[in-house]
């Protein structure tokens, strides 16, 4: 079973938060991975908010024919961070060889165009250079997307954190948001890409849970959008619909729990918007999920929100101060990393809400 | 001695023979009042006794006259084996008994010159059906928990009616950040996954009609399941058509239009709307042939609802236009949209042919949003009427077809948009609720049935070549049947309560089924969560095979 945790808050935190928040809930994973997706970044990406950031691990050969790419297709590199490793032996990591963290300013021809294209010219070029550094394994792309990146790798959590020098807090590599979880697909095979949190488009899902409707959501979701691909994990679902709901048909994101979850039909005849809610179930039937599941998301705007099941088969807690607010699959990491908050004020969604947050940190409880 | 005449009919070139014991016989006479097929008769036998008495031989003769019961040796007034004669016999003397002999198929077509017609079912043997050779094999355990079939709560219901593509929905956001409609959207009716499927009121008789009518009331109105049923073509009671139990009703038309002249003057008296009009083009019993209403079934009371004298009634093979029968269904769609004001869904029900997908393409690229659902009936569905060959040897099976429709809307992007039901054979065994889970998995929304209700009837046909004599109007349990006498035979309290308590038992089978997947809502299209031991069955319908 997967343990899932997310911090927002109003100050730059390092990764080594997140890491922390995890630890005390390894019991409940099996410690094969370790993923985060950061957003809103601080440190040495504060000043490039509004460029892409590619988040790759790659081969040598994999890192020059992305550069290629990116170049032959006008991009031109404006910054680059590479993490400093600690490759001490005995380590439990499976380590690609580059872990690259490069900003790009946008080709010529695009830098004045319309914010729609560049995000589609984004989503392309990822797909592009993930396509191409598929053969032997050259590379994987986790995102190239403005104010984000994407780290994910296999092994223990605790010694990723080592060889990434990730358990010491710095400034130079931190962020407003982080979505984090600490195993891999265990399920299935192991692959790189099939570990939470996904990306796409400035959304982030990751969830602790099965989906029993995976078949008819990813039969569905092929055909809705060029991006929905990959289906390494049945957890990917959850970001695609979320895209699709929020960003494709342009819902408001309490629509998105009446999507994956809709109500009984006895509930929804009682409703006065009960034409749009039918009309939403039946129209996407097929992107409903089924069997136990807790999602968090985190939108472009970088509102990060919770949702479960509509029977509540997994467990999620919210818990927050004036200036951070915790997700997690467990009390016992918030414990760890808010140790001072008011207890009282810890919030245990049930299955007919979501829970958001919004940038000022102010929480709220949607109602389905 | 008797000349030989070996062309002459006996019990023997029958498909049943009756098997009579005289000694058992107290001659009361009611297997002969009871046999609606006049298969057997009184007669009086010539009996000769040769005896002898005292002690040394001297043979006698006595002559007796013995009445007896007798099999009829005549083509038109056969023994069908439905063993009336036997239920009501209280010496147990008398039964019919299968013939393996029978030389039926060919003596009846040499003296008739005429094909053989019968109802039922396909007759020809046939290997374990596919449905019987899948399983549900997804358990959830552990990491996605089963439900408990009795505590947690089911969504039991399907879609009926067009239903648009999500990105087409005419939805806008206020200023609260709610969504609004902002122009009508196709009409969608959530129902019970299983519609009992068209039975015309001339098909059955008025009390068979009436019980099922009864049941549908009544599972709507006390056990809260919104069961629908379809007329059929041959239209509905006025007095119904007026009440408010149309609702539970999908009226259907075919290519003889019987009974839509009252319906039509009908509908400005109607206080409900239909549950749905279904038009339909072909039966997967008799793929490619009209229906067919014998002249011996075309009661008063049919002569009435349908406006039409005592004769046969045939519709013919396809609907008539001017200029193609797409044009023709095309019409049909939007007369019958615009008649009810675009409030009551219209569907289509095809026979399930090689041409399948073709036909289902064409609908569901429908650019009017009118196709309100594809009702695809496969082989081994029953029918009233049909030749004998059509029966045994058209027709196309409904599993492997239903999941090559489902896949090819899959493939375009569009599964779910025109609601898919499927019928032919479903309930054969009679497990439907299995049948119908397992043909959702494989991509169908829901299911009709008819010939299993009218099992659940008492009809006592079956697919050995038992009975099938719908066609005869001389159903011997009044179920399709207009002779007054046999129609008392159905007591219509007992069919509806029938009905009734098994789809209450289908309801909990459903949810029994549902509740190792872990599914709180209908399967659809999950075909991961079943398994097959027959690699071919595997292959064809994309699941997994497991030994």
């Amino acid at each position: 079973m997967c343990r899932i945790g997310a911090i927002k808050s109003s100050n730059y935190v390092h990764p080594s938060l997140a890491l922390k928040l995890m630890e005390s809930q390894q019991k409940g994973h099996d410690n094969s991975g370790f993923a985060m997706v950061m957003h809103d970044l601080g440190g040495i990406f504060e000043n490039y908010k509004h460029l892409p950031t590619l988040s790759m691990a790659c081969t040598d050969e994999g890192l020059k024919l992305a550069e290629d790419m990116l170049h032959e297709a006008g991009f031109q590199r404006i910054m680059q961070w590479v993490p400093e490793t600690d490759a001490q032996p005995g380590l439990d990591i499976q380590a690609m060889p580059n872990y690259v963290f490069e900003t790009f300013d946008y080709p010529r021809y695009f830098r004045n165009g319309e914010q729609k294209d560049k995000e589609e010219l984004l989503l392309d070029m990822r797909l592009k250079l993930r396509k191409a550094l598929e053969k032997d394994e050259q590379g994987f792309v986790y995102s190239f997307w403005p104010d984000v990146v994407t780290l994910k790798e296999i092994g223990d959590p605790r010694d990723i954190g080592t060889y990434f020098k990730l358990w010491t807090p710095d400034d130079k590599f931190t962020a407003r948001v982080i979505t984090a979880q600490c195993r891999q697909n265990t399920n299935y095979d192991i692959v790189r890409y099939a570990a939470h949190p996904f990306f796409m488009q400035g959304y982030t899902a990751l969830a602790n849970g099965e989906n029993t409707f995976y078949l008819k959501n990813v039969e569905a979701q092929r055909k809705l959008h060029r991006g929905y691909i990959g289906f390494e994990s049945d957890s990917q679902c959850f970001l695609y619909t979320l895209h699709y709901v929020h960003r494709e048909l342009r819902w408001p994101l309490r629509y998105y729990k009446h999507v994956v979850t809709p109500l009984p039909f006895g509930e929804l005849g009682q409703r006065e918007d009960k034409e749009q809610l039918l009309a939403m179930r039946q129209s996407l039937a097929h992107l409903e999920i089924n069997g136990p599941n807790t999602i968090i998301g985190v939108l472009p705007d970088f509102t990060m929100f919770t949702c479960c099941d509509a029977k509540k088969l997994r467990p999620v807690v919210v818990g927050r101060t004036d200036d951070t607010v915790v997700i997690s699959s467990e009390v016992c990491g918030i414990n760890d990393i808010l140790p001072d908050r008011d207890w009282e004020t810890d919030i245990y969604p049930h299955e007919r809400e979501i829970v958001a947050i919004d940038n000022n940190l102010e929480v709220q409880r949607w109602r389905q | 001695m008797e000349t030989v005449r070996v062309q002459s009919v006996t019990p023997n070139d029958m498909p049943w023979k009756i098997k009579y014991d005289a000694s058992r016989c107290t001659l009361c006479g009611s297997c002969v009042s009871a046999c609606s097929f006049r298969a057997i008769e009184c007669k009086i036998e010539r009996r000769r006794m040769v005896f002898s008495e005292g002690e040394m031989p001297d043979p006698q003769q006595r002559f007796s006259a013995v009445p007896v019961i007798r099999q009829v040796k005549d083509v038109q007034h056969y023994c069908r084996g439905c063993g009336i004669c036997e239920k009501v016999c209280p010496n147990d003397a008398i039964a019919p008994e299968r013939n393996p002999d029978t030389r039926h198929p060919i003596i009846t077509r040499c003296l008739g010159g005429d094909s053989i017609k019968r109802g039922g079912r396909k007759n020809l043997e046939s290997s374990v059906r596919t449905l019987d050779k899948m399983r549900i094999g997804r358990i959830s355990q552990m990491t996605d928990p089963s439900l408990d079939a009795q505590r947690h709560t089911f969504d039991l219901l399907a879609p009926f009616g067009r239903i648009l593509p999500a990105q087409t929905l005419p939805f806008s956001v206020d200023d609260q950040n709610n969504l609004q409609v902002e122009a009508i959207m196709p009409p969608v009716r959530w129902i019970y996954p299983v519609i009992i499927g068209d039975m015309s009121i001339g098909a059955l008789s008025w009390r068979m009609w009436e019980a099922v009518a009864i049941a549908v009331a009544y599972l709507n109105e006390e056990c809260g399941m919104p069961v629908r049923m379809c007329s059929g073509e041959g239209g509905v009671p006025v007095r119904l058509l007026k009440s408010k139990y149309l609702k539970y009703m999908i009226l259907q038309i075919a290519s003889g239009h019987f009974g839509w002249n009252r319906i039509a003057k009908a509908m400005p008296h109607m206080v409900e709307d239909p549950a749905g009009i279904l038009i339909k083009i072909g039966q997967g019993a008799k793929p490619g042939d009209g229906g067919l209403l014998q002249a011996n079934k075309v009661a008063e009371h049919i002569q009435a609802i349908r406006g039409v004298p005592k004769a046969d009634l045939l519709s013919p093979p396809n609907h008539q236009g001017l200029y193609s029968i797409e044009e023709s269904v095309q019409k049909m769609f939007l007369s019958f949209n615009s008649a009810f004001k675009f409030r009551v869904p219209v569907a289509i029900k095809v026979a399930a042919s090689s041409t399948s997908v073709s036909v289902f393409n064409n609908l569901v690229r429908d650019p009017y949003n009118i196709v309100g659902g594809f009702f695809l009936d496969g082989i081994d569905g029953g029918t009233g009427a049909a030749h004998e060959v059509s029966l045994d040897h058209t027709g196309h099976p409904i599993v492997s077809k239903l999941r090559d429709c489902y896949q090819a809307a899959t493939a375009q992007g569009r599964q779910g948009q025109i609601p898919l039901w499927a019928a032919g054979g479903l309930g054969k065994t009679g497990d439907l609720a299995a049948d119908a889970f397992k043909m959702m998995c494989l991509g169908a929304n829901g299911v009709f049935t008819g010939k299993l209700i009218l099992q659940m009837a008492g009809c006592v046909g079956n697919d050995m070549g038992r009975c099938n004599a719908c066609n005869t109007g001389l159903c011997p349990v009044g179920i399709t049947t207009q002779e007054e006498q046999l129609v008392h035979r159905l007591d219509v309290d007992r069919v509806a309560e029938n009905i009734v308590n098994y789809f209450l038992a289908m309801d909990t089978e459903f949810k029994k089924l549902m509740a190792p997947i872990g599914n709180s809502s209908l399967p659809v299209g999950r075909s991961d969560a079943l398994i097959s031991t027959d690699k071919a069955v595997a292959d064809r319908l994309d699941i997994p095979y497991v030994c």
